[in-house]
């Protein structure tokens, strides 16, 4: 519920309010960018893009640090360093372009079914350089 | 855990560093991990390695047993 919050917080902030229908969030213009290339190259069949830059030593409402959870047949018989740099190749503009941070969970839809479909928090920031 | 001997680089006290490397490894974000040379990931794959047992794979690959390994043989001889 906080992270609900501080998203809506950051978003209001931006001047920007995408509400997704049926769902609780707002999603900034970066993480809808991030979210539809994803969706699109990898026609993955689930799909969660996590801003966690409240995480972090930056402004609010920035979008620099992302998690995403990606779930998608097309990673099959990938290695896992293959299918990070899939993602990382998807979305090589955002990266270029402010997302500093990208945490990535890249499954087939058999491994995640099978898993605990539990996604696990990122490591508490350790400083930064400041705003 | 592992108890592999390792060397690291603060690349957040040099710019060129940070970005040097990001360039090397064709790989936008830091930690990177490299395990003989080869540049095996970062953050989340060496947990997800970890976890997966895939880690002691590959360090046995380079010749490196894991303290883990060492301490799963031990339990298992202490069960026999």
């Amino acid at each position: 519920m906080i992270l609900i919050q501080r998203i809506v917080n950051n978003t209001l902030q931006l001047g920007r309010l995408n509400i997704m229908r049926g769902m609780d969030t707002v999603t900034g213009m970066v993480a809808n960018s991030i979210r539809s290339k994803l969706q699109t190259a990898l026609e993955a069949t689930h799909l969660d893009v996590i801003n966690e830059s409240y995480m972090h030593n930056v402004p609010k409402g920035a979008e620099t640090h992302f998690k995403v959870v990606v779930v998608s047949d097309k990673f099959d018989g990938l290695a896992l360093i293959k299918r990070h740099r899939l993602v990382n190749e998807i979305l090589k503009e955002e990266l270029k372009n402010g997302v500093h941070a990208l945490s990535i969970v890249a499954k087939t839809t058999k491994q995640w079914e099978e898993s605990e479909k539990i996604v696990e928090s990122s490591p508490n920031c350790r400083g930064g350089f400041g705003k | 855990m592992h108890a592999v001997p390792y060397v690291s680089h603060d690349v957040l006290s040099d710019e060129n560093l940070r970005q040097g490397i990001k360039d090397y490894s064709n790989w936008p974000t830091i930690p990177q991990v490299f395990i003989n040379g080869e540049f095996v990931g970062g953050c989340d794959i060496m947990l997800q390695m970890h976890q997966s047992g895939e880690l002691v794979e590959e360090l046995k690959k380079v010749g490196i047993k894991s303290a883990l390994l060492t301490a799963e043989e031990a339990k298992k001889e202490d069960k026999k």
